[in-house]
């Protein structure tokens, strides 16, 4: 699904990420922890191509990301769902329009009743033709989520999606990956929110990555 | 042309309005492109106008000439006898007419009114010449008339006709230089637009980056856009330039060169040729635009 082999990625003369081996398997459940500027972002971005590594091989859904072309890089992410910290609305467009941007992007007609469903499970129906600037924290989440999912991709990657919501929210957005995750999608969420990691082990089998000193260490199941 | 109509679809759904409406790059695309018309119109009549003067003066001097007689009044009628006898056998002559004194009185009347007194006045006879479609040796007729009639002076029209037709040839040239460069700036102009508006929107192109939009989706969302106001700008432009021209006064046998300003017959047609041109220019200017801000997008 997702293979990293000896990757490094390097900024302005600096690895900001080096030697990183790793494999994600199809359905897999994975946690990205480290602290603050650790990298978990830089790693995410590898993840759909908005970065390429500056060495080592990066290979994503089967495709080898090194001399990817730009429309390859388009047609990827549309099978990679990303819910970004800042959610990357755009602000001129109803919530329903962004949910469904995928779609029309893709030149994939949009369904009403499956967007509406989609709205459903992510509880914002009733906000629908809300603005982006109208909404609060958790229903942006929430909103960017739904937005993420609804190309049913194969791989779902959010980052730091709990950051700025309260515990109740945090579990809510919890329990949708969850639910994501055992529909078979593959799932990385960047986060260092022990509490949210620890809950999730009791719903669900999570691997734990932890980024320290510009490298992946496997923290394993338990803590 | 059919890969230009995708980008022509104007609907008000979603895809259209992906791009916000920036009110100054959009106002100033409009003006532009208006402005632009309005002058390539003016440009347009100018190049036909010197077109048309061109052709009829080449036209109407060409294969004509006159032989002036200027000679003491007792062999005036001797030497344009011998003149006429010269011109006659000249190979490349179809017609030598010396002019009655009525036709001379009608050429001078604009100049000395109806009641000039042509008996009293010295004037040289003057002979119209007609040449056929191949001509004739201007020198060795010169040679010949010297010889026959010393007082005959030819007039073939190649002295002043040429640079008269060289500087409407210019004119005419100047004409499509000018729309030549109102294209250009009309596409600079646009170029300049479109960049700021990308620039502008740099946030709206990483979000369709990121849900996986390629980059002829993005860019026809801008080209839309501006191919639409180009078109737009363009047909007021030229629909006004047009009136203008049409204001103009009449052309007049003797209201001269000015008076000539304007269109004539099917030329009506070329200003309707001026918004898709525009239109064109715009799609091409911002497809290019899209096409380097995208390169710099991962």
């Amino acid at each position: 699904m997702i293979e990293f082999n000896n990757v490094a990625y390097g900024y302005g003369g600096q690895d900001l990420l080096t030697e990183i081996s790793l494999s994600l398997a199809p359905g897999s459940f994975h946690f990205l922890t480290g602290p603050s500027g650790a990298g978990k972002t830089t790693f995410l971005k590898l993840c759909y191509c908005e970065l390429q590594a500056t060495a080592g091989r990066v290979h994503l859904l089967g495709k080898d990301t090194r001399n990817i072309a730009r429309d390859d890089v388009a047609a990827l992410r549309r099978d990679i769902g990303v819910v970004h910290q800042d959610c990357k609305f755009l602000d001129h467009l109803s919530v329903a329009e962004n949910v469904a941007l995928p779609l029309l992007v893709a030149g994939k007609p949009r369904d009403e009743t499956n967007l509406n469903e989609l709205l459903s499970w992510v509880g914002l129906s009733e906000r629908a033709d809300a603005l982006p600037a109208e909404l609060s924290g958790g229903e942006r989440q929430r909103a960017a989520l739904a937005r993420a999912v609804i190309m049913s991709p194969e791989v779902i990657i959010a980052d730091e999606p709990t950051g700025n919501v309260d515990w109740e929210m945090s579990l809510r957005l919890l329990q949708l990956l969850v639910e994501l995750n055992k529909m078979g999608k593959t799932v990385i969420i960047a986060t260092h929110d022990m509490h949210l990691i620890r809950q999730a082990k009791s719903q669900v089998q999570a691997r734990v990555l932890r980024i320290a000193n510009r490298r992946i260490q496997q923290a394993g199941v338990d803590l | 042309m059919s890969f230009i109509l995708p980008f022509l679809k104007i609907d008000k759904t979603v895809q259209d309005r992906i791009v916000p409406p920036s009110g100054f790059t959009a106002q100033l695309t409009v003006l532009t492109s208006a402005a632009m018309a309005f002058l390539a119109v003016f440009a347009l009549t100018l190049s036909l106008a010197t077109g048309r003067l061109a052709d009829r003066w080449a036209g109407e001097l060409a294969q004509s000439s006159t032989v002036r007689i200027s000679a003491p009044i007792e062999q005036v009628e001797a030497q344009t006898k011998a003149a006429l006898a010269v011109l006659e056998t000249t190979p490349g002559v179809r017609e030598a007419r010396a002019l009655g004194a009525d036709e001379q009185r009608a050429l001078l009347e604009p100049w000395f009114g109806p009641t000039l007194p042509l008996d009293s006045l010295p004037l040289p006879v003057l002979i119209d010449v007609k040449e056929t479609a191949e001509g004739y040796d201007s020198e060795s007729l010169r040679l010949r008339l010297a010889g026959e009639a010393p007082g005959a002076v030819l007039d073939d029209h190649t002295r002043w006709r040429k640079p008269l037709i060289t500087a409407a040839s210019r004119l005419r040239l100047l004409g499509v230089v000018s729309l030549v460069l109102i294209g250009g700036v009309t596409a600079a102009m646009i170029t300049l637009a479109a960049n700021a508006a990308l620039a502008a929107n740099g946030q709206v192109i990483r979000v369709l980056r990121l849900v996986g939009a390629k980059d002829g989706y993005i860019a026809s969302a801008f080209v839309r856009q501006f191919t639409f106001r180009g078109f737009s700008g363009a047909l007021f432009g030229a629909f006004f330039g047009t009136v203008a021209i049409a204001l103009l006064p009449d052309a007049q046998t003797t209201g001269g060169f000015l008076t000539g300003l304007g269109f004539q017959g099917y030329e009506w047609f070329w200003p309707f040729v001026i918004p898709p041109f525009a239109a064109f220019v715009a799609f091409g200017a911002t497809r290019f635009a899209a096409k380097q801000t995208l390169k710099r997008l991962m």
